[in-house]
């Protein structure tokens, strides 16, 4: 049997703790506490058998991967170990001696979260005050210090027809990048879905705001859209266990962020196997690998090796069996699911994400 | 700007050439995502220190490889002035 390629990148869940409630969280809604988290051992250990396993990037996110103490000491360790090291942060926990700090340990990049372009908005969306003021003394003290930043704008229903000002918001502050990103809804964003996902006209004037940015020339875009209005599905995660690897905070393995919800599977964690022995041979990480395992029509499609059979955490939540096709596909005699959702986004109120 | 002869290059912050062993490739490394560079591209790239100007990294190639100067320059240009476009390198 040959071994699957290594994957190219990390993401080091390293807590779920944060002072932010986005509602569209990409956390699972059974969110892990701070005694369960792997400590800088687990996590220095699992940095060594990344590189050496040939990961390229390691996204340090969250949660607020700025509330553990140790995240220099992980970032120092990355570098040193010739990982391309990003730090995926809200901004609100950093000031100008963090900053100094994780500058001097050799971080690469910053992608910074904004929730919208107005306090309000923002505060509406992250549930705490002063937030707004403090991510724009963060994007200040980021640009000061030469570090290469994103910003990252996750849009919805309520702020998505302010895409022009979020671009003037990145210019102001320099950033190289922006992404644009539609709320996608799995867990937190899932629960949410009725207050959140945009009408079709919504996605159309945000994805013509996109191009009319992209003409200007000068900044570099991301632009995710939400594939509820599609037809064909996402190539979730450049396929399953292909190219990615998500840690959760206390050590899981995961071929993405959602993937806790898929039943009848034991989670195989680094505290007790080696990285590499997950990746390569784990049940979890070869039970939707290349087209094998897809439905009859999946495997006769000529899309199969363009999205994988898209995304199997929306099957499972839509459909019920992660083995279904993807309900976005029209194709998938379950499609109509993602139809319907898209008339009954009427509600107003918001669960937040909490412990 | 344009890159000629007499300019000095250096990886903007957020991008470096790295060799990546498990797959036996070059890569550049940049912010949210790594491109494989191939051919003459590692070693030129190589050579692009903050320090050498782009005639010094062609005379050197040109000690390096059989082809005649002006091929070896006009690749070099071409690579550097494309990379400096994309913000990779800086002058």
């Amino acid at each position: 049997m040959t071994l699957p390629q290594p994957p190219m990148s990390l993401l080091a869940e390293l807590t779920h703790r944060c002072p932010l409630a986005c509602p569209y969280c990409s956390n699972p809604l059974d969110l892990e506490r701070k005694s369960a988290e792997l400590d800088t051992a687990g996590w220095r250990r699992v940095l060594e058998q990344a590189a050496e396993m040939g990961v390229l990037q390691v996204h340090f996110s969250g949660g607020e991967p700025m509330a553990r103490p140790d995240l220099v000491e992980l970032v120092t360790l990355a570098r040193k170990l010739n990982l391309y090291t990003n730090l995926i942060t809200s901004g609100v926990l950093l000031d100008a001696n963090k900053l100094d700090a994780l500058d001097k340990a050799g971080l690469d990049h910053i992608q910074l979260s904004f929730q919208d372009v107005t306090e309000e908005g923002a505060e509406r969306i992250g549930g705490l005050k002063g937030a707004q003021e403090r991510k724009l003394k963060a994007a200040r003290l980021i640009q000061a210090s030469g570090i290469p930043m994103t910003l990252n704008f996750v849009v919805h229903r309520e702020n998505v027809a302010r895409i022009p000002q979020m671009f003037e918001l990145a210019r102001e502050l320099k950033a190289g990048r922006v992404e644009i990103a539609h709320t996608q809804y799995y867990g937190w964003g899932l629960k949410n879905r009725d207050a959140l996902l945009p009408s079709r006209e919504q996605l159309e004037e945000s994805t013509r705001a996109v191009e009319a940015e992209r003409a200007k020339g000068g900044l570099a875009i991301d632009y995710v859209t939400p594939d509820y209005h599609a037809d064909r599905p996402k190539p979730c995660m450049g396929g399953w266990g292909q190219r990615f690897v998500n840690i959760s905070p206390s050590g899981r393995v995961l071929p993405c962020h959602a993937a806790e919800i898929i039943p009848n599977v034991t989670f195989p964690n680094v505290r007790d196997e080696s990285l590499a022995e997950i990746w390569n041979n784990s049940r979890l990480f070869n039970m939707f690998r290349g087209t094998e395992w897809m439905p009859e029509a999946c495997r006769a499609c000529d899309r199969r090796e363009i999205d994988w059979g898209g995304c199997r955490c929306q099957a499972l939540a839509l459909t019920g069996d992660a083995a279904n096709m993807d309900p976005v596909c029209s194709r998938s005699p379950f499609h109509e699911k993602v139809e319907q959702a898209l008339y009954t986004n009427t509600v107003e109120d918001f669960v937040y994400r909490r412990m | 700007m344009s890159v000629t002869e007499d300019t000095v290059l250096s990886f903007a912050r957020g991008h470096r050439l790295q060799q990546d062993l498990v797959r036996d490739l070059w890569l550049v490394q940049a912010p949210e995502k790594a491109f494989i560079i191939e051919g003459a591209a590692p070693h030129i790239l190589g050579l692009v220190d903050g320090e050498r100007t782009v005639s010094s990294i062609i005379e050197t190639l040109t000690g390096q490889f059989s082809a005649p100067r002006e091929v070896i320059s006009a690749d070099v240009l071409a690579l550097l002035s494309d990379l400096t476009e994309k913000g990779v390198l800086r002058a």
